[in-house]
């Protein structure tokens, strides 16, 4: 399956990735992965790109990390869709102090605007 | 969430304080206490038949490992209060501080109600709700927020009707809040 997965800096994002990684493996699944940008990120986008490549290559898979600019939502689906993925994964929300699941505002807009099918992952 | 939360001006209340006793609607001799760590077994066995069709944003999470891991954690660093009937738990109310985004003072707290599928409907929530701020203006927390779905009409009522401000409204959730103190 081909599938896109988008992150940005944060630690939501490495969690995500490495989740991703291990599915792509198991199911052979053909994996590009997107960095959009996000304000105030933990780390720069170029930092996120080669932290994702060092855990490609250690999981020994070949594929495509790119970094894109512009409106991190509607960037994703739009790649998605020209480039005919058959999944957008992206991270399934962080947790409040309480423990409540929150959706960010990527999440949100690809869960709402994606006409491919979408993996939140957790 | 990097977004700087809004608080309303002017504190609320005044708000009752625990201990409180009171008849609800259904006649039912109701009491309103504080809880610590020692309650959590009373409070896992409400969670334990709690319907999970009422949960909210994924809690209270559910079988009694997850409830156990999920109780220890607010409980061992929030303020909590539970409604009884007779000895049974029959509701549940937590602040828990937002400990990523500031400390002590500057700490905001984070507010949730569950009251058992048996005992909606019945005014126990409210009453949770505003012991559980009379308590937390006696500890001196000064800022409270929550998340509400927004399809829940009447705890958004509620809210409002105890003095939160909506404060977030482009999220899926609601989200609201209150200033106690200063």
């Amino acid at each position: 399956m081909k599938v896109l997965l988008g992150i940005d800096g944060s630690d939501e994002s490495m969690k995500t990735l490495r989740k991703t990684i291990d599915r792509t493996r198991e199911a052979d699944d053909d994996l590009t992965v997107v960095v959009v940008p996000k304000e105030a990120a933990k780390r720069s986008q170029d930092e996120m790109a080669t932290e994702a490549r060092d855990l490609v290559t250690e999981a020994g898979l070949d594929l495509d990390v790119r970094v894109v600019t512009g409106d991190p939502g509607s960037t994703l689906v739009d790649i998605a869709e020209r480039e005919s993925f058959d999944q957008l994964a992206i991270g399934g929300g962080t947790e409040s102090p309480m423990g409540k699941i929150r959706l960010g505002p990527i999440t949100e807009f690809v869960l709402l605007n994606a006409n491919v099918t979408v993996r939140l992952v957790r | 969430m990097s977004r700087e939360r809004v608080y309303p001006e002017e504190p609320a209340g005044p708000f009752p304080e625990p201990p409180q006793t009171f008849a609800d609607k259904e006649e039912r001799e109701i009491s309103v206490v504080t809880a610590d760590e020692s309650d959590v077994d009373a409070v896992t066995e409400m969670y334990c038949d709690f319907d999970p069709a009422d949960r909210a944003q994924g809690i209270p999470p559910t079988g009694e490992t997850r409830i156990r891991e999920w109780l220890d954690t607010i409980f061992g660093e929030g303020l909590n209060v539970v409604a009884l009937d007779d000895d049974t738990v029959v509701g549940h109310a937590t602040l828990v501080p937002d400990t990523a985004n500031g400390e002590g003072d500057e700490c905001a707290y984070e507010l949730a109600i569950f009251v058992l599928q048996s005992h909606q409907r019945a005014g126990i929530g409210r009453k949770l709700l505003t012991t559980l701020l009379g308590y937390g203006k006696r500890e001196g927390i000064e800022r409270v927020w929550l998340t509400v779905e927004r399809w829940n009409r009447a705890a958004v009522e509620l809210y409002r009707d105890v003095g939160f401000e909506t404060c977030g409204s482009e999220s899926f959730e609601l989200e609201m809040s209150l200033r106690l103190n200063g």
